[in-house]
């Protein structure tokens, strides 16, 4: 018998269902951008696929009408969590001119909205880092009652910026959670190529704060950690480094073949482990999915996705001389 | 009018900013408790507190980074780079972020923030405490780069690059900083970024520059108005973006341009200098352009005799000057 396990978490079944919707919302936004591009529509894809119960089951743990975040490119499940629409995405992936992200200026998987306070990022890894250090530093200069939260793939905890902004925040106790999302390559770069230790939240040792490696495939453990995590933060008690062990069921990107670098049966094994179907199971068996809601969910989102592509594909781009305005305040 | 030194006319500035406006604080090493290593902070940790004076660890990315989220918050952070010479960690934040965050953005996200940085040489610092950087972030749109040469310049312009929107880089002469003293308004007052200064009116020839150089320019000018040769003296100020204006009409008043850098020659701020006046004043001119220099060495060495060798000083600038004027 399946037991019970987001009561204890304070996660009513409507919550649950909201998870699960929006994990698969992200999910097949991301499937329709593959097809898109294969069929040679949009340029370029790069993907949420096996890293959605991690993104999401955070973002519900977070206060998502008050956190900052600093996603990377993986993060459509944060940013959809987060106010982003399936509209606003499809805008971007077709790099159209209402994109909220950059007015399509940049590839797709570049967030930003700063009314949903979703930090613009750039191509370049773990500078977001820093940057949510910052703004965390502001809301405690402010007196304010939020937290920063900021991701990064595995491999981007290498960079100079996870060990300058992990020790500023650890030194100044400030509130910040760091996920990791590690989905096991930096690209074609195994885990044990890229890290000496023997997983990454060990590190948050040296920088004075908690840290843990969860199951990156439950988005119910991802709550319960960054839920945690929230409430030192707020309590004072300083940021925390969560590594979410996850898996990458695509190539890095659609620029990608990954044939050359893993095997097929390694992919096959992670996804049945896919959060997508272990926690529907998971919902179906305490009869919080019933059949009923899910040919709901799927007819929905597929009408949300169809939409989407078809206003985003319709839409116009913005004039080629738009390249010049907002590199400074115009005034 | 009070007599203030450069490095006053600094502290003054960033004083009167944190009073007028809480969003503003300061970050770096060695800022809070020891005021700074050339003490441009003295006196506000006392007065302001730790929070706002905020000594940071010795990481300069982060300091740039962590500002720049602070920024993108909507505080007004001071960023302080020991020297300019250690700015090169920060850089990928600077340039991949700071510049580019409005524009990446389309004008949704930006990032109001002041590093301030000494550079220039003449001091005993050797490579590493002695150099020029603003050409490495003079290709950048979205960036400011702001150099005063005087302490009113100083404290007009750094209350400006505090109150930008945009990211802008601040360089001090280090040399400046107690060498220069001058009348400073006690008054708030800021100057406008962007705009060249004419230092000197003369009518025979014109010399664009930027920083200590000024002064060696002023110097010299000084001297030959006692041969007759009248120099016209134009401050950038800002080095980035350029003045065009001002650059295209000074070069066009006397149709003789010497341009000086402390920088090494190439690919330095005076070599835009130099392609503005050649796009829009060929006809104009009566000479070659001319440029004085720092030698194409990696950077200012160390022994006294070197050092000075590799800087530009009043007299090499008269020198320049006079060739100049005999053309």
């Amino acid at each position: 018998m399946t037991i019970n396990r987001h009561d204890a978490l304070g996660l009513s079944d409507a919550d649950v269902l909201e998870i699960y919707r929006t994990m698969l919302l992200a999910r097949k936004v991301d499937e329709r951008m593959w097809l898109l591009n294969r069929s040679g529509k949009i340029p370029f894809v790069i993907s949420c696929q096996g890293q959605e119960a991690a993104q999401v089951g955070a973002s519900f743990a977070l206060n998502r009408q008050k956190d900052y975040v600093a996603p990377y490119y993986r993060d459509l499940g944060v940013v959809l969590a987060f106010g982003m629409t399936a509209k606003d995405l499809m805008l971007s992936a077709f790099a159209k001119a209402e994109d909220p992200n950059s007015a399509g200026r940049q590839m797709p998987g570049h967030f930003g909205q700063k009314k949903n306070r979703i930090i613009t990022g750039s191509s370049p890894v773990t500078t977001q880092i820093p940057h949510a250090v910052g703004v965390a530093l502001a809301g405690k200069m402010e007196k304010q009652d939020f937290v920063s939260f900021v991701t990064l793939g595995e491999g981007s905890s290498n960079q100079g910026d996870f060990h300058e902004g992990l020790n500023f925040a650890g030194v100044h106790k400030l509130p910040v959670i760091t996920m990791v999302e590690n989905n096991k390559y930096a690209i074609s770069v195994p885990f044990e190529k890229q890290i000496a230790s023997e997983n990454v939240s060990i590190r948050a040792k040296s920088y004075g704060m908690f840290g843990e490696t969860i199951d990156g495939t439950d988005p119910l453990a991802v709550y319960a950690a960054i839920k945690q995590a929230r409430e030192r933060a707020l309590n004072g008690e300083g940021p925390s480094l969560i590594e979410a062990i996850t898996d990458r069921f695509t190539a890095h990107s659609s620029d990608d073949d990954d044939r050359t670098y893993r095997e097929k049966e390694e992919v096959e094994e992670a996804k049945k482990k896919d959060s997508i179907i272990t926690f529907a199971n998971y919902l179906r068996e305490l009869d919080v999915l019933t059949n009923e809601i899910e040919q709901e969910f799927n007819r929905e989102i597929d009408s949300i996705v169809n939409e989407a592509t078809d206003y985003a594909e319709n839409a116009p781009y913005a004039a080629p001389e738009d390249a010049l305005k907002h590199v400074y305040e115009e005034m | 009018m009070t007599v203030m030194s450069y490095i006053q006319a600094i502290t003054t500035a960033l004083r009167e900013e944190m009073i007028r406006d809480e969003k503003v604080f300061i970050l770096g090493e060695d800022v809070g408790v020891k005021g700074g290593v050339f003490r441009a902070t003295d006196g506000l940790y006392e007065e302001f507190g730790a929070e706002r004076v905020l000594d940071t660890p010795l990481a300069e990315s982060a300091i740039a980074g962590v500002g720049i989220g602070a920024a993108m918050y909507g505080m007004r952070p001071v960023a302080e780079m020991q020297f300019a010479d250690f700015i090169l960690p920060a850089v990928n934040q600077i340039i991949s972020e700071a510049a580019k965050i409005r524009y990446r953005s389309n004008n949704d996200w930006n990032v109001p923030i002041t590093i301030r940085a000494p550079y220039g040489g003449g001091v005993h610092g050797a490579l590493y405490h002695s150099q020029s950087l603003e050409s490495i972030f003079a290709n950048q749109p979205g960036l400011k780069i702001v150099m005063p040469s005087t302490p009113y310049d100083a404290k007009g312009l750094l209350k400006a690059a505090i109150r930008d929107n945009d990211p802008v880089l601040f360089f001090e002469h280090k040399r400046a900083y107690r060498l220069l003293k001058a009348d400073v308004p006690e008054e708030d007052y800021v100057l406008p970024i962007g705009k060249a200064d004419i230092k000197r009116e003369g009518t025979d020839i014109t010399i664009i520059t930027y920083g200590l150089c000024i002064h060696f320019a002023l110097q010299a000018a000084e001297k030959l108005a006692e041969e007759g040769i009248d120099a016209h003296i134009v401050d950038l100020r800002t080095v980035y973006p350029l003045d065009k204006e001002a650059i295209i009409a000074a070069a066009k008043k006397t149709g003789k341009v010497l341009l000086i850098t402390e920088d090494n020659k190439e690919g330095s701020i005076i070599g835009e200098v130099a392609a503005i006046i050649a796009e829009n004043c060929l006809f104009d001119l009566d000479a070659p352009i001319m440029r004085l220099a720092g030698p194409d060495v990696p950077a200012m060495p160390y022994s006294p005799p070197m050092e000075k060798f590799f800087m530009v000083n009043p007299d090499k600038v008269e020198k320049a000057m006079r060739e100049l004027a005999e053309f």
